[in-house]
């Protein structure tokens, strides 16, 4: 029994000269399990946040199906489909990432990190495209909006969603390609371990919680307007 | 004392590799079907394919299904059941309006 609680002193005591330990937990693990608690509490009010938009877009959808999926047909089906191969694959290298952080291989974890951030950075990209693409198209719900089927109106909501939803998750996708950049910094200078890596696993639940909105965003406006065509 | 090594349950790197080429099938999957016109089944198919796809992002991805904490289902499973409320109320109210004669309306 003491020669356990003599080890358990000394881990501490590692642990707090890393400053990894903050003093109100009374280990790593409570203080690893309290971290990631925090985040899936912060993650179901995320699923609220989109959640809003997402009961906006069904209830409209029932209300202006038609217009719906005309609206959907200008989507650019190729960059759709190309944003969600980019996004499920870089949840793939945050995933390995975490994985390698849990064996303490730090350039693993880095360049895992690092390709993940570049995919982020090429769907932007792809995202910014695909708005420029509307802005050409008048497509884009300003007074410069364009429609020559029926009820342009109804047709101009299907965009107003499109862009709020599409522009929140890029937003998020910006924040969390940032959270990877201070993660990698942090991780060049050695504060992970396979004991303490906290930031790394919450970094990955936001990644993956942004590419989850994504996989139902497709569908909801990528893909309605093959229907019936 | 230090736990971690023992309670943090590794997955095996093969194990994302599969779920990756899974969720790449079920993308290929949705993207495919929507080409075939279903009628309002098309909605219903491609609604299914995104929760299956979310489904192996939380379990795997997310750690769900090697997560000891009970509270982290919780909050997990409400997330999903709050979000279903959200939209079946809503709808709830839309899809039923004018069942019922209103008088003076």
């Amino acid at each position: 029994m003491s020669n356990i609680s003599q080890a358990t002193a000394v881990s501490i005591r590692e642990a707090v000269d890393k400053h990894s330990l903050h003093g109100h937990f009374a280990d790593l693990e409570q203080q690893r399990e309290a971290a990631k608690l925090g985040m899936w509490v912060f993650l179901a009010t995320e699923v609220m946040f989109f959640g809003g938009m997402i009961t906006g877009y069904v209830a409209y959808r029932d209300a202006y199906p038609a217009a719906f999926q005309a609206g959907s047909v200008h989507m650019l089906f190729v960059a759709g489909t190309l944003n969600t191969a980019l996004l499920i694959t870089a949840s793939l290298f945050v995933a390995l990432a975490v994985h390698a952080a849990r064996e303490g291989r730090r350039k693993a974890l880095i360049g895992c990190l690092a390709i993940s951030m570049f995919l982020g950075v090429c769907f932007l990209g792809v995202k910014g495209y695909e708005y420029y693409q509307h802005y050409l198209d008048h497509k884009v719900p300003t007074r410069s909006f364009q429609w020559d089927g029926p009820d342009p109106r109804h047709a101009e909501m299907f965009f107003v969603l499109y862009f709020f939803l599409t522009g929140f998750h890029a937003l998020h996708m910006v924040i969390g390609i940032s959270i990877l950049g201070f993660i990698i910094y942090f991780a060049y200078k050695g504060r992970y371990t396979p004991e303490y890596h906290n930031p790394v696993e919450n970094a990955a639940l936001y990644w993956h919680f942004v590419d989850i909105v994504w996989i139902f965003l497709y569908p909801m406006l990528y893909l309605v307007g093959h229907t019936h065509v | 004392m230090f736990k971690s090594d023992m309670t943090e349950k590794v997955a095996p790197k093969k194990m994302y590799i599969l779920i990756w080429a899974a969720l790449m099938c079920l993308t290929a999957l949705t993207g495919g079907i929507s080409f075939i016109n279903l009628g309002s089944w098309s909605t219903v198919v491609a609604f299914l394919i995104a929760t299956a796809k979310a489904g192996l992002v939380v379990t795997f991805f997310m750690h769900l299904r090697y997560e000891r904490q009970r509270t982290i289902w919780i909050w997990a499973a409400a997330s999903a059941i709050w979000l279903t409320l959200l939209i079946v109320l809503t709808m709830g109210d839309y899809l039923t309006r004018g069942f019922l004669r209103v008088p003076g309306k």
